[in-house]
């Protein structure tokens, strides 16, 4: 079964069309990438799914409720929580904060309970801490709590940017670059800590990545964007002997000897 | 002096005494000097050392509760400067809660506003209007001024009416970012003054330039609130619900998202944060504050016209927050503090002074540096030492500090079976 379907889906920025007529199905459960050069169109294809950017034709849709139309934070209450190519944190406030804004949107605390402090909106204040501590325990980074977010390590930054999207509860996470800056050791971390998560959390990764290596490893479905389109979808081994993806990535003279 | 410090951190009894005996001293000398504008800036200077006590909170506030209420009131009483005093306490305690309310919109949800001051421009013309005859003008019926018994319900009034105007106006506004913002804002501040400005035509609401005149004064139960000693302690009552509200606000569910909109407005919407609503919310609750000074200060003056609500104000209310430390409840109301006392006492006792001596002929000045011309300037260069020196504000902005131990307890609870958690492992495998 199929919890994401993306049919047709076209973007047009002016002249240059990012994203063109572009078909996914992304499985329940799955850990799925979306691969190609640079500028292939991979954010801009996440953008359109997360509401960031609105498609100029086709259809996003989770399980049988279309996201056309819908805002960002609607999407996020539908139940889809992404990271960041370029780390997006709330750079000025606490590690904790940033996972309990995660929460935001189960919390019910309005106005006037905020005013008066009343006992339920107190109870919730403290659940919501104490989950946005569980979720840094879950990536490692407990020890720090209190520290401004902007202050932690590139690495950390990343692990937080994935502590705070699933304190949204998911049922599917999109992860930009998740291994971008990391080293080969922090970068096995992170494939081990993917596997685990859909393990623990029944969540539907699809990741964008130019580490092959975690690529081939990780994913069970792989699809490869170039100049706004898909050229190939199928298992890891079948992509690595594409003729297409080997031309997109090598150039074209890697795959015709003269 | 280190040592000193060093001694007096961690002994509390150390810090009372030390506060209490400086209290003692600056309010005795203000007692028994009455005329001396030092010892009154002294005395208040005491509120700033109690918050770097390390005092429990709520000892905190009963020590301020007590200075504010009855120490300072008390001891400027006797002298001829009384009502003075109490005008200048009384218009920091409006400025307060203005800059309060814009720290709101500008430090913690990150919108910059160049027309805050409308907002208090709509509470006090709210008041004004109805509490002299002019609502007749328009009024079908009722009859006009309304008794100055309705006061306390204008203040709930003019904190709604500000407030829907703040959504009003935030409904358009909020739809450009950054510099544009403050530039739409700038406009709408000006357009709200002209508009009071010339809406005397066709049904006269305002009575345009000329102001409205002998505002009703509060009453309750026949006690009618007249002279600013009175006003210090309606100012005060409001101050304190405003303070109350803003920190609860600030560190809860709602504060937070005002965070990460301030932070990266992309990152809030993909968590679920409704962005417009969240900017709405800060434009009406930030507006309410100064809604509800706008109808003290109606009822203080007796009399509003435009002229009070230039973009001037705006600018000042906008450098009391910026000075004091953006976020920083602690900062904008110190921020607040220097620039009204700077303005309206030290700057004009400076300027007095000066222009006593070169009457005397002790010194004399050209005329392009006359005193009065220099009080702008020394304002301006007080501000640019500031901004070198504390560009955090003079407060800075801090964040909470969880409690791990606490926590770590309660997380336990938030597990589900299936989930190992190997605390500070989770990502090392």
């Amino acid at each position: 079964m199929s919890i994401l379907t993306v049919s047709n889906l076209t973007k047009q920025f002016g002249g240059l069309v990012a994203v063109n007529s572009v078909d996914m199905a992304v499985e329940k459960g799955s850990i799925t990438a979306v691969i190609g050069p640079n500028g292939a169109g991979k954010t801009t294809f996440f953008n359109l799914i997360t509401g960031v950017y609105q498609p100029d034709n086709g259809n996003v849709q989770l399980g049988s409720t279309s996201l056309v139309g819908l805002k960002p934070h609607e999407i996020s209450r539908h139940g889809i929580a992404r990271t960041f190519q370029n780390i997006r944190l709330f750079s000025n406030i606490t590690v904790l904060e940033n996972v309990m804004v995660g929460l935001h949107k189960q919390l019910k605390a309005g106005i006037v309970g905020t005013l008066f402090q009343t006992k339920k909106v107190r109870e919730e204040e403290q659940l919501a801490k104490e989950e946005a501590y569980h979720w840094l325990e879950y990536v490692g980074l407990a020890k720090h709590l209190n520290e401004d977010a902007q202050n932690l390590s590139y690495g950390a930054q990343r692990r937080l940017e994935i502590a705070r999207a699933l304190a949204t509860k998911p049922k599917l996470l999109l992860l930009d670059e998740p291994a971008a800056g990391m080293n080969p050791r922090e970068t096995r971390e992170l494939t081990e800590f993917i596997h685990r998560m859909r393990e623990d959390l029944d969540v539907t990764i699809v990741l964008i990545e130019h580490d092959m290596k975690l690529v081939m490893e990780i994913s069970e479905q792989i699809f490869v964007l170039d100049h706004g389109e898909k050229i190939a979808e199928g298992k890891p081994a079948e992509i690595r002997n594409d003729v297409k993806v080997i031309e997109a990535y090598l150039g074209k003279s890697a795959v015709t000897p003269a | 002096m280190n040592k000193l410090t060093s001694k007096l951190k961690g002994n509390k009894l150390a810090q009372i005494i030390l506060l209490v005996l400086y209290v003692l001293i600056t309010s005795l000398s203000l007692y028994l000097a009455q005329a001396s504008v030092t010892a009154f800036l002294l005395l208040l200077f005491s509120l700033l050392l109690l918050y770097y006590t390390e005092l429990p909170d709520r000892l905190k506030w009963l020590i301020a509760g007590v200075v504010l209420i009855g120490v300072i009131p008390f001891v400027s009483s006797t002298g001829p400067g009384y009502q003075s005093y109490m005008e200048v306490a009384t218009v920091v305690g409006i400025y307060v809660a203005m800059a309060l309310g814009l720290n709101i919109v500008v430090g913690l949800a990150g919108l910059l506003d160049l027309g805050f001051v409308a907002f208090f421009a709509i509470g006090a013309y709210t008041y004004g209007i109805f509490a002299t005859g002019q609502a007749a003008n328009f009024m079908p019926f009722g009859t006009f001024p309304l008794s100055g018994e309705s006061f306390w319900i204008f203040i709930l009034i003019g904190c709604f009416v500000a407030a829907l105007f703040g959504v009003l106006l935030g409904i358009p506004v909020l739809r450009v970012k950054g510099d544009y913002l403050a530039i739409v804002t700038l406009g709408f501040g000006e357009i709200i003054r002209i508009v009071f400005n010339n809406l005397d035509k066709p049904v006269n609401i305002t009575n345009g330039a000329m102001g409205l005149a002998s505002v009703k004064p509060p009453e309750i139960f026949g006690y009618q609130f007249v002279y600013p000693n009175q006003f210090y302690f309606i100012v005060l009552a409001i101050l304190f619900l405003v303070i109350l509200a803003v920190r609860r606000f600030e560190f809860s569910k709602i504060g937070r998202s005002w965070k990460a909109v301030r932070e990266n407005e992309i990152a809030a919407q993909s968590m679920g944060i409704h962005l417009v609503r969240t900017k709405l919310l800060a434009f009406a609750i930030g507006a309410s504050f100064s809604g509800m000074m706008g109808v003290v200060f109606a009822a203080k003056q007796t009399f509003v016209d435009p002229t009070s609500f230039t973009l001037l104000e705006s600018i000042t209310i906008l450098v009391m927050v910026i000075l004091g430390g953006m976020g920083s409840v602690p900062g904008v109301i110190l921020g607040a503090a220097v620039i009204t006392i700077l303005n309206l006492q030290v700057l004009t006792e400076v300027t007095n002074y000066l222009n006593q001596l070169s009457l005397d002929g002790v010194i004399s000045f050209p005329e392009a540096l006359a005193p009065a011309k220099m009080q702008r300037f020394i304002f301006g260069a007080i501000l640019i030492i500031f901004a070198i020196y504390r560009p955090q504000g003079l407060i800075p902005s801090k964040n909470p500090v969880f409690d791990e131990e606490s926590l770590k307890e309660g997380s336990k609870k938030h597990r589900k079976e299936k989930i190992t958690v190997e605390p500070d492992k989770g990502f090392q495998a």
